[in-house]
């Protein structure tokens, strides 16, 4: 199983902001996505999770075999660590609600509620959701925001177990994560230019 | 989908807002309608069905804006829209949460509230049926309401002129039901309308939600 | 060579600019006509007197404001299925023209319900309706204000569209059940090919009826060429900003 880009154009606002795509992830592999603010990594990562359209190009192998995770959680205040946890557990048909906490050293926090964590607490927890979701490839936006060097450390280690067991990731993320043989795709000369093609829907009317 | 509606329920609890916050409206609705028009029984008794929709579309409304809301600043729905549950079903059963929590408590209350309004007493039974049958058609066009403005910051007062026409029609044979049915008339038409039209916004509403949430989240 | 080829914006814009001037003529001669027939060179009616003569403002304009909808349906249907950015706009341009038709529709209703029925208003099904027709407009149009990106604004009010419209049918319905009401039946009932107007009032009528028809098409021809330009500008301001 292999997740392939081939070709793909995306755009934000009606405006392409990267042509002309392609690589391919397969199992146990880790692809870092670089690149300047506003390159388009957002649209990138959000287009591949199926949250938008792409406006030219294919994607294929990651129709229901994605867990998403951007700069929001999807944490609920008033819920429990461990409840935040269940739900998403059970939303995508898995266990495995304790191996999560333990992994993201979140037990002694399992009866806090997610509210009174601390924003790198949170985003352990965050991320603890891609372990209960069962889905063999992890789809990154900047992960390590608010973490310490020891819970970068804990999610890379997360990272290697889940690749280990054929799982695949694509990162977006600024910070070296010490993945030993992640590749690294710089997005930069992707960068959508004036005879990008077209399909962009501002387009139409230049 | 079980998940969702606790998760929805629970934080309805934990947040203390959902029962409790409606029914209040709802009462101070009523006890204000009564302050407005006087307290004249038989005109009170008269206009008891209306007020008492009325109170109940209002309450409803209330609480539609934090129906999506939340669920999108906190990134919920993007996490949602990529889990294995069809967006339309994930909407169906927010629609179901927010109906029990604040639809069904209004049915509950409705007959104490007809008290205060003089309502006939062979209208109690009526107002409830009528609110049992229309309220789920509230939550589930407020849905839609909620899932087309859920981007838009300050979305509150366009959600209510969105939303309210589209409760015209279930308000007109919904208080048409209690208002017969308090003056003893045969109900059987407008509560088959009623009816009807809560079945078919229960059948195709979510379709419409969920396309315009997933324009929303794109 | 067929009619999606105008649904390109530039097309569009070359086709609006030969038909216009010719609609612009067409549909104010028509109006004029229609309207100052009727006004002056009608005898009064004798049981209204001369307050029938608001029939030549009030017939057309809400026979515009139904059918200003239902155009605005098809184009959002024509957007939502083939996503020709033309269809969207015209949906946005016409709503305007569709609402200032309802105002008319309604306004000169009340000035001929006051000497006809005593009354400015009544809640009777029509008018109703109207009031109805009135706020899915207003709705329709906020909802375009409020959204930033036109695609997702289009796709939105489309959606919006098509729901309001099953919703106006339903309250259609049920004010109709709610109260039986004082409007008179429909002067052309167009079904059974009678009508309920004598020929010295209906050949004015219908002229004006079609004047009104036109000036809503050159209306919405002018308005979603604005739209267009809009677009466009903006479209060109993204592209300078980008490079």
């Amino acid at each position: 199983m292999t997740l392939t880009v081939t070709d793909l154009t995306i755009a934000r606002g009606g405006l392409p902001v990267l042509a002309g795509l392609s690589f391919a992830v397969s199992k146990g592999q880790a692809l870092i996505l670089r690149g300047p603010n506003g390159a388009g990594k957002t649209t990138l990562l959000r287009t591949i999770a199926g949250l938008q359209e792409p406006i030219g190009g294919a994607i294929s192998g990651a129709e229901d075999q994605i867990a998403y995770a951007a700069h929001a959680d999807g944490l609920k205040a008033m819920l429990s660590v461990r409840e935040n946890l269940e739900f998403w557990a059970e939303v995508f048909g898995q266990d495995g609600v304790d191996a999560a906490i333990k992994t993201f050293n979140l037990t002694e926090l399992g009866d806090r509620l997610a509210g009174t964590l601390s924003a790198g607490q949170k985003r352990r927890l965050g991320l603890a959701r891609l372990l209960v979701t069962g889905r063999p490839i992890w789809v990154l936006d900047e992960p390590t925001v608010s973490l310490d060097v020891a819970s970068v450390a804990l999610f890379a280690d997360a990272v290697r177990g889940h690749l280990a067991t054929g799982g695949m990731a694509l990162i977006a993320t600024h910070i070296d994560l010490g993945l030993e043989d992640a590749q690294v795709f710089d997005v930069g000369p992707f960068a959508a230019t004036m005879d990008t093609p077209r399909g962009a829907s501002d387009e139409a009317f230049l | 989908m079980k998940a969702l509606l606790l998760r929805d329920l629970r934080l309805a609890f934990r947040a203390g807002g959902g029962f409790g916050l409606g029914l209040a409206f709802f009462l101070i609705v009523v006890m204000l309608v009564a302050f407005a028009v006087g307290p004249q029984a038989e005109l009170l008794s008269r206009i008891a069905p209306g007020v008492l929709w009325i109170g109940a579309l209002l309450a409803c409304l209330l609480s539609l804006d934090r129906l999506l809301a939340l669920d999108f600043e906190d990134g919920s729905l993007d996490l949602l829209a990529t889990a294995p549950l069809p967006l339309e079903a994930a909407l169906s059963v927010k629609a179901l949460a927010h109906w029990i929590t604040t639809g069904l408590p209004l049915v509950v209350v409705a007959p104490a509230l007809g008290v205060l309004l003089n309502l006939p007493p062979q209208g109690f039974a009526w107002i409830t049926i009528a609110l049992l049958v229309g309220t789920p058609a509230l939550s589930v066009i407020g849905t839609f309401g909620a899932a087309i403005t859920v981007g838009i910051k300050r979305g509150g007062l366009l959600l209510s002129l969105l939303v309210l026409p589209l409760y015209v029609p279930t308000l007109i044979f919904g208080a048409e039901v209690a208002r017969r049915g308090a003056q003893g008339m045969d109900v059987s038409t407008p509560l088959l309308m009623l009816a009807g039209i809560t079945f078919g916004v229960l059948a195709c509403m979510p379709f419409a939600s969920a396309a315009v949430l997933r324009v929303n989240l794109r | 060579m067929s009619l999606w080829k105008y649904a390109n914006p530039v097309k569009f814009l070359h086709l609006s600019e030969r038909v216009l001037p010719t609609l612009w003529v067409l549909s104010i001669a028509c109006v004029a006509t229609g309207l100052v027939w009727g006004f002056f060179f009608t005898p009064d009616d004798f049981r209204q007197g001369s307050t029938v003569k608001i029939i030549y403002l009030h017939v057309p304009s809400a026979l515009m404001a139904i059918n200003a909808w239902f155009m605005m349906l098809l184009a959002s249907l024509i957007w939502l299925v083939r996503r020709h950015h033309v269809s969207a706009l015209a949906a946005k341009a016409a709503a305007p023209v569709g609402v200032v038709m309802t105002v008319i529709a309604l306004v000169t209703g009340a000035l001929w319900g006051q000497p006809m029925w005593g009354t400015w208003w009544a809640w009777d099904p029509r008018l109703t309706s109207f009031l109805i027709l009135f706020l899915f407009y207003l709705g329709y149009m906020a909802l375009w204000a409020a959204i930033e990106d036109p695609d997702s604004a289009a796709d939105l009010t489309s959606v919006l569209c098509l729901v309001g419209s099953v919703f106006a049918v339903l309250s259609r319905y049920a004010v109709n059940f709610w109260n039986q009401g004082l409007h008179q039946g429909t002067s052309i009932p167009v079904a059974t090919g009678e009508r309920s107007v004598a020929d010295v009032f209906f050949v004015p009528l219908v002229i004006a009826m079609i004047g009104f028809g036109l000036l809503f098409l050159a209306l919405v021809f002018y308005r979603t060429g604005t739209e267009i330009r809009l677009r466009r500008t903006k479209a060109l301001l993204a592209r300078e900003a980008r490079t």
